[in-house]
């Protein structure tokens, strides 16, 4: 089919959720005024509608909202705005020059040549064969966030009898949903010996409703071969191999899998964009600009988030970027690498474009830590840094440095900033 | 005599660690609290814990076959097995529209459930989707 006519807004939005929103409205607000957004779904959101717990909102809003209430903020702010939503409208490629090719039933393929670019496409979950989980292939094996959709969308109970691997939020807000629902939940299997979920989500999931969850445990075996009829779970050493006798059979019909998130980069990755290995998602600066010129990149195809706040947050900073990519056009000046000290498993952003202006750094630890302090070095000078009580890998720590933190930290160094350390270190030290 | 009770507060992802000292069931302190919602949540929590309810409930004629609902607030945790079962009978009809009023004082707790979203009409605009 031949495309009816060519886009050429200024900024292209891929995606409509969370993040696709926060981009398309800030970019908005920042004095752009034509902007496609392309979603794929029949209606805005991404995940968040079908995220019908609350807890969302709490660093935005100040609020504790639903997943669908804070998507419908946007939606309605959106709605106010001349940004053109194309739904049921699937993107096939992005090429390096910006040119995107989609695809819909009601235009066939679309031709979209925008001056800028914002990735948003969020993430996807891990499956079964990541895993590697042995056994036969029955029905009955499914993912959270699609148990998620089917109980909450879609109105589908996918079974009454649930083994749950893995402790990832969506995996404990899964076991309450199916709970509450009436199904059986015989427990929460983590192969780590810490939770992967956040400790909120353990206390209103798990204990209010006495579903075990056994800590560094795993699945070893599915059986049943139509229909998933238990799995074999068992005790796994410090190097996470299962100790064969320590397993036992648990009767159940459906195992839920929440066994983390990827971020999803299929369409970034041809457009050139490079990703960190670490992370799974494109390296970016400080305006969410990916090695691209123009391709920004924000929310959970960064890096998987833990809060939505955070998604948002990053998508203004792209938003904004991207309009002022557009509107005032720049050269980079030569970047400075943010690098991951002790503890940390990584930074974003990985390099910083432009040391003259405020800078969000998010980043994990790589294992759980009392009294500790995150901070951000400019060579061994001190820019921004923060005492925890308690750190965990789940949990996203955030450190802002404003252009006067790194300005001071550079002079006390005596010399120009070439790179910057974020460590977490004993807070005695 | 003194007894220290240990929470972990749900209210925001922070999930403060507190620690609730009582004498005789009378709440003397609340430490590891980051704000005072986490002071509120130990007390309540050794009172009577509360929680927010979420659930769905099946829509005649919408966009989608269920609605998501909230209670605007929390309520006894000791009511929510009650809540559920009694959302599970209800059924609305689209359009409806984000916080509008579903179930008004749930078990008789003063606290109503609302629609956590907008919802149309089913206007064949799924359509283009599913094809």
């Amino acid at each position: 089919m031949i495309s009816k006519k060519k886009r050429t807004p200024q900024l292209a939005v891929i995606g409509g959720g969370p993040a696709g929103l926060g981009a398309a409205l800030a970019a908005s607000k920042a004095g752009i005024d034509d902007i496609v957004m392309i979603e794929r779904d029949i209606e805005l959101g991404g995940i968040l509608p079908q995220c019908i717990h609350d807890g969302f909102g709490s660093k935005v809003f100040k609020e504790v909202l639903t997943g669908p209430q804070y998507a419908q903020r946007y939606i309605d702010e959106i709605a106010r705005t001349n940004v053109e939503v194309l739904l049921n409208t699937m993107v096939l490629e992005l090429a390096s020059n910006r040119t995107i090719t989609a695809v819909n039933s009601a235009e066939g393929m679309i031709t979209i040549e925008p001056k800028a670019v914002v990735l948003a496409m969020g993430c996807r979950e891990r499956s079964r064969h990541q895993v590697f989980i042995p056994g036969y292939r029955p029905a009955g094996v499914i993912t959270a966030g699609a148990a998620q959709r089917d109980i909450n969308i879609e109105g589908l109970m996918p079974g009454r009898k649930i083994v749950i691997l893995g402790s990832g939020d969506i995996g404990l807000i899964m076991a309450r949903r199916f709970t509450l629902e009436g199904a059986q939940v015989e427990g929460v299997y983590e192969i780590m010996d810490h939770p992967g979920g956040l400790p909120r989500n353990i206390v209103q999931c798990c204990y209010d409703y006495d579903i075990p969850l056994l800590l560094s445990h795993t699945v070893t075996f599915i059986h049943g071969k139509k229909r998933v009829e238990g799995v074999t779970v068992a005790h796994v050493d410090a190097d996470l191999k299962a100790v064969k006798d320590t397993e036992c059979f648990i009767d159940c019909d459906t195992l839920v899998l929440s066994v983390g998130l990827i971020p999803e980069n299929e369409i970034s990755k041809h457009a050139g964009v490079t990703l960190d290995p670490v992370t799974a998602g494109p390296i970016v600066d400080e305006r969410m600009e990916t090695t691209v010129d123009g391709i920004f990149a924000c929310g959970n195809v960064v890096n998987v988030f833990d809060l939505v706040d955070y998604v948002t947050r990053t998508s203004e900073v792209a938003g904004r970027g991207a309009a002022e990519y557009v509107l005032a056009g720049r050269k980079r000046e030569a970047p400075v690498r943010v690098l991951p000290g002790r503890n940390v498993k990584y930074v974003v952003p990985q390099f910083v474009s432009d040391l003259g202006r405020d800078i969000d750094f998010y980043f994990r630890v790589e294992h759980p830590e009392r009294a500790v302090t995150a901070r951000v070095l400019a060579g061994t000078s001190p820019v921004k840094s923060k005492k925890h009580k308690m750190v965990h890998p789940p949990e996203m720590l955030t450190a802002t440095a404003t252009a006067a933190d790194i300005a001071e930290a550079a002079k006390a160094e005596g010399r120009q900033v070439d790179s910057l350390l974020v460590e977490v270190v004993d807070s005695g030290k | 005599m003194a007894n220290k009770h240990q929470y972990t507060c749900i209210n925001c992802p922070m999930s403060c660690a507190l620690e609730l000292t009582e004498e005789n069931g009378e709440v003397k302190s609340v430490t590891g609290a980051q704000c005072k919602v986490g002071e509120r949540y130990a007390a309540e929590e050794f009172a009577d814990p509360r929680r927010v309810v979420t659930t769905t409930v099946p829509v005649r004629h919408g966009l989608l076959p269920l609605l998501p609902v909230r209670t605007t607030t929390s309520i006894p945790r000791r009511l929510i097995l009650d809540a559920t079962r009694r959302l599970a009978e209800v059924v609305v009809d689209a359009p409806v529209s984000n916080g509008q009023v579903i179930v008004p004082d749930i078990m008789g707790t003063g606290v109503d459930v609302i629609a956590s979203r907008d919802l149309d009409k089913d206007a064949g605009r799924q359509s283009q989707a599913r094809v």
